[in-house]
């Protein structure tokens, strides 16, 4: 297999197979909570896959640049919090400056994402799968990228679920939980594909 | 002001029971749906949230009064950190078999937003000895609640509890339940139930005191 297509399938299967949150639970709570719109979870979605392409770059190099160097391994998880939050920051007021109105869209998701495990967990996952620069920029933004989309479309299901009539006691985050299973069957059906 | 036992008890039951994390404020769903494929993960990821729980909030309170407002929540972050760090080493050097199956997750515990949460709404504005009660309150309710859940999709997609073979020998796991759809199946109907049980008793108080 050439390099391309190794790229190419591991770019679909960030996306579909390995979903963030239909097979690796990250990122659930904004899966959940920002979800009740489609323009709204949209906003969110495009805001993480900025954060996520720009956390996966920097935190790359601080692991492999810095702390593989020093021998401060066990610093990881604190340095790579604080790259984000720093980075999260830092995005925020650029965007403030350079271009309000992308800021006036994204603006109030920003902060939010300091907290998004997925964020982290881009991080952690691609220091313990090993990838190299690359495939880590890629798995951050391919990945947020299928973050994205399922938050859109639970957005679409749960705009629909507003006018349902379900019994009371499975009212919000129940039906949203139960949607998000069935979801989660269609993209197992993924798993084959590559 | 919760100076005496009585509103401690009331503090820690606060955390167990009306603001169960996992319930009641839907906080913390990652780890909850990710590691509750067994009873014994559920229970080992809720320890370790407790103890991080625990010590950030003892620590948040001690320092509350020298934390400058504007930069807090990096600060809250760093010192969460520092536990989930020591937790991580710990489980690595005393449960190597838990650490691998909790995996990502450990790490993970820094963003879990009950910790930032308690943190933020509880440790920052409370004294010492309350504050570590929270946690503590907090990290029994979160620990509960997981431990539940990850004994119910081991019982039906294992067959076993704790890894003990309870049902009979030709019952065929459902393997579902254990992966992925089932895990937001299983916390969807789980937290239907408990709206419902919680409804049924609040309508009963009512029709008591109309009575």
């Amino acid at each position: 297999m050439s390099e391309l297509t190794k790229i190419l399938l591991f770019m679909v299967s960030c996306i579909l197979s390995h979903n963030f949150i239909f097979s690796r639970f990250l990122g659930c709570c904004p899966f959940l909570g920002v979800s009740n719109k489609v323009s709204t979870a949209a906003g969110m979605g495009l805001a993480v896959t900025f954060v996520m392409t720009l956390a996966s770059l920097f935190t790359y190099g601080v692991y492999h640049w810095l702390l593989v160097p020093l021998g401060l391994k066990y610093l990881d998880t604190i340095s790579f919090i604080l790259v984000i939050a720093a980075l999260v920051q830092f995005v925020e007021m650029f965007l403030k400056k350079s271009s309000p109105s992308l800021y006036g869209a994204l603006g109030i998701y920003l902060p939010l994402i300091t907290t998004n495990c997925a964020v982290l967990g881009v991080a952690v996952l691609n220091v313990s799968e090993g990838y190299n620069l690359v495939y880590s920029v890629l798995n951050g933004t391919f990945g947020a990228l299928g973050f994205m989309l399922a938050i859109v479309l639970m957005a679409g299901v749960r705009e629909r679920l507003e006018t349902a009539n379900i019994p009371k006691c499975l009212r919000g985050f129940p039906a949203s939980l139960i949607m998000a299973s069935m979801m989660a069957v269609g993209f197992m059906g993924f798993t084959g594909l590559v | 002001m919760p100076k005496d036992n009585k509103s401690l008890a009331s503090v820690f039951f606060n955390g167990v029971i009306n603001e169960n994390p996992t319930f009641r404020l839907v906080l913390g769903t990652c780890p909850t749906l990710a590691v509750t494929t067994s009873a014994i993960n559920g229970l080992g990821m809720g320890a370790a949230a407790t103890f991080v729980l625990l010590g950030s909030n003892a620590v948040i309170s001690l320092l509350r009064n020298f934390i400058p407002d504007k930069v807090r929540i990096p600060a809250f972050i760093v010192v969460i950190c520092t536990f989930v760090t020591m937790v991580q080493m710990l489980m690595q050097a005393f449960v190597p078999s838990l650490y691998d199956a909790l995996g990502m997750f450990i790490p993970l515990i820094v963003v879990n937003c009950i910790i930032l949460a308690r943190a933020e709404a509880f440790a920052s504005k409370n004294r010492v000895l309350p504050s570590i009660v929270d946690g503590l309150g907090m990290g029994v309710g979160f620990t509960l609640a997981i431990t539940v859940m990850g004994a119910i999709r081991e019982l039906i997609g294992a067959g076993t509890v704790f890894g003990i073979q309870v049902m009979s020998s030709g019952y065929q796991p459902m393997l579902l339940i254990v992966m992925a759809s089932g895990g937001f199946l299983t916390f969807g109907l789980y937290l239907g139930l408990f709206n419902l049980i919680v409804n049924r008793i609040e309508k009963k108080k009512k029709g008591g005191a109309a009575a």
